[in-house]
């Protein structure tokens, strides 16, 4: 054998083992949750509120953690918009180009690299008081507080990639809508941010994404309640959280259910990434 | 007669020291079309945009002398004032992808935030599709999209897009040179057409084109206005000897 067809063996090995990795992860879920699965069935499951490990009334549903993780990811998404828009604006928009606007990007970019133990602390230690002295909540832990936590995790995500779409907007569509006489706002509002719509649309959706898998800043903040939070102030668990929080204790059926939420959280997570990736997919096409 | 534009000591610079356009004085009289000639990078374009304070979106151009149109400074007026008063058509046609037709007929009015009447719509609408010959061609489309158009049909739509806000004068940068002969040749007529109740001011690679449309003709060099004048007189007896050289192909 030559250089050349070892090194593509080498490379094809390698691609089929991430491939049979991810088979295998997926394998392993699939298989492991089919207890509890099969002992509610796939929407008694996901329908169910109760989550009671008690031996004499053992009963586990998802829908808490379900309900708990989209409460806490589009809070936290609303939180995101504005801040992200901001964001976009200043580096693709106002300060396209410049220096400050490579400033800003690099300190947003280090807001992506700074680890979810991180934020968790600081959640924790510097959030949480200022929650419980705003009056939101009693603990200061809950919904409000991972979601305040989140919305900063995803900013990075959220106005990195809209920034990149609101520059790629033509320079000759602005100029013509300045030429008829617009104001830079007015450029914004009916040539930029309409262009560039969709794809911005799509950064949002990834960043829901990745706040929907978020697991140890959430883990720490949400106070790991088994039941459907009764609103932003409450306390809950994610998906990802209860998981966490409850694994090392579990076995039997318990375990099952929580490798059950898993899957779902998994099957959640690639199909909000798929249709992000369909869309910006059609924008690319145009 | 009395000139509705008048350029007087105008230069333009890109980097402090050195004028892409260097002193240009002329006057542009109502109803004409004038067309700016010259060798690429002799400064036509940014002579044009001069007029209508494009230079204002970039730092670092520097515009200076004086622009008089219709008695006012254009450098001392409010730009968003200015370009209204001074439409400009694109080399490249630039319909907005996101509207309509229909809207990017409007899209002078909503982009400066005034709002019209669906009669008064409709009549904008109407009258200045009519005044490009493209209303026949689009009446029944109107909900689609600007940029499903022909190259050609979406260059009068920017025309339409600029005569609806009603301009003293057009300011046309190369309008025809990324459209074939013969929506070339509808858009020339056009302009003939126009000139009736706009002023014209046209730059143009296209030596035959400015010999067949315009009554006046500028022809610039290195960033100074070498020679205006009559555009026949130009073409037949050019005064100055780089003209000539130009308009008789030695260099361009
Ligand atoms: N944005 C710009 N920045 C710096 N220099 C420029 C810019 N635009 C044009 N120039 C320079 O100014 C001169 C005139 O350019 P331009 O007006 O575009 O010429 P024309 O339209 O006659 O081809 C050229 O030397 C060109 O390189
Ligand atoms: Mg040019």
């Amino acid at each position: 054998m030559n250089k050349d067809s070892i090194f593509r063996f080498l490379l094809s090995t390698a691609a089929l083992l991430v491939l049979l990795f991810t088979a295998g992860i997926i394998y392993a879920l699939v298989s492991r949750s089919t207890e509890a699965f099969q002992e509610y069935g796939v929407w008694g499951f996901v329908g169910n509120a109760e989550w009671d490990p008690r031996s004499a009334t053992e009963e586990y549903g998802a829908l808490s953690f379900i309900l708990g993780t989209l409460y806490t990811s589009f809070f936290a998404l609303l939180l995101c918009i504005p801040f992200s828009l901001a964001v976009a604006l200043f580096n693709g928009e106002y300060y396209k180009g410049k220096k400050i606007s490579s400033a800003v990007r690099s300190i947003v970019d280090l807001l992506a690299g700074i680890p979810s133990i991180v934020y968790g602390l600081w959640g924790f230690y510097t959030l949480r008081p200022l929650v419980i002295a705003l009056g939101v909540s009693a603990q200061g832990f809950g919904i409000f507080l991972s979601s305040v936590v989140l919305a900063i995790m995803i900013i990075p995500y959220a106005s990195s990639l809209s920034s990149e779409f609101l520059s790629m907007v033509p320079n000759n569509l602005k100029e013509g809508a300045y030429s008829l006489g617009a104001t830079q706002i007015e450029v914004v509002q009916y040539i930029s941010l309409p262009s560039a719509g969709s794809g911005i649309v799509a950064s949002y959706i990834l960043a829901l994404g990745r706040a929907l898998g978020e697991t140890m800043a959430v883990t720490m903040l949400i106070g790991n309640t088994n039941r459907i939070p009764r609103g932003l102030s409450d306390t809950g668990n994610t998906m990802a959280s209860v998981i966490a929080n409850q694994f090392g204790e579990a076995d039997g059926l318990k375990l099952s259910s929580l490798i059950a939420i898993g899957l779902l959280l998994f099957i959640i997570t690639a199909v909000i990434n798929l249709i992000a990736k369909l869309i910006m997919k059609k924008i690319s096409l145009i | 007669m009395k000139a509705i534009l008048r350029l007087k000591e105008v230069s333009v610079s890109y980097t402090p020291g050195k004028n892409a356009v260097d002193k240009v004085t002329t006057d542009i009289y109502p109803n004409t079309i004038t067309a700016i000639m010259g060798p690429s990078g002799c400064g036509k374009s940014t002579l044009l945009r001069a007029i209508n304070r494009m230079h204002d979106l970039y730092a670092n151009v520097q515009t200076t002398g004086e622009i008089i149109l219709k008695g006012r400074n254009v450098l001392e007026m409010d730009p968003m004032e200015v370009r209204r008063m001074a439409g400009m058509v694109f080399q490249q046609p630039n319909p907005f992808p996101t509207m309509s037709i229909y809207d990017n007929v409007l899209a002078g009015y909503t982009l400066n935030g005034i709002r019209l009447g669906k009669n008064e719509k409709e009549e904008i609408v109407e009258q200045s599709l009519q005044s490009v010959a493209l209303w026949d061609e689009v009446k029944d489309v109107m909900t689609k999209r600007g940029s499903f158009l022909s190259g050609g049909q979406q260059q009068r739509l920017c025309i339409a897009r600029t005569l609806a806000l009603k301009p003293e004068v057009l300011l046309m940068d190369e309008p025809t040179s990324a459209l074939d002969p013969i929506s070339t040749n509808k858009i020339e007529e056009l302009l003939l057409q126009l000139k009736q109740q706009f002023t014209i001011i046209i730059v143009t690679h296209n030596m035959s084109q400015a010999a067949r449309i315009s009554d006046n003709a500028m022809f610039m060099y290195l960033g100074e206005l070498v020679e205006h004048g009559n555009t026949t007189q130009m073409f037949t007896k050019p005064r100055n000897k780089r003209t000539e050289e130009y308009l008789t192909g030695v260099f361009g």
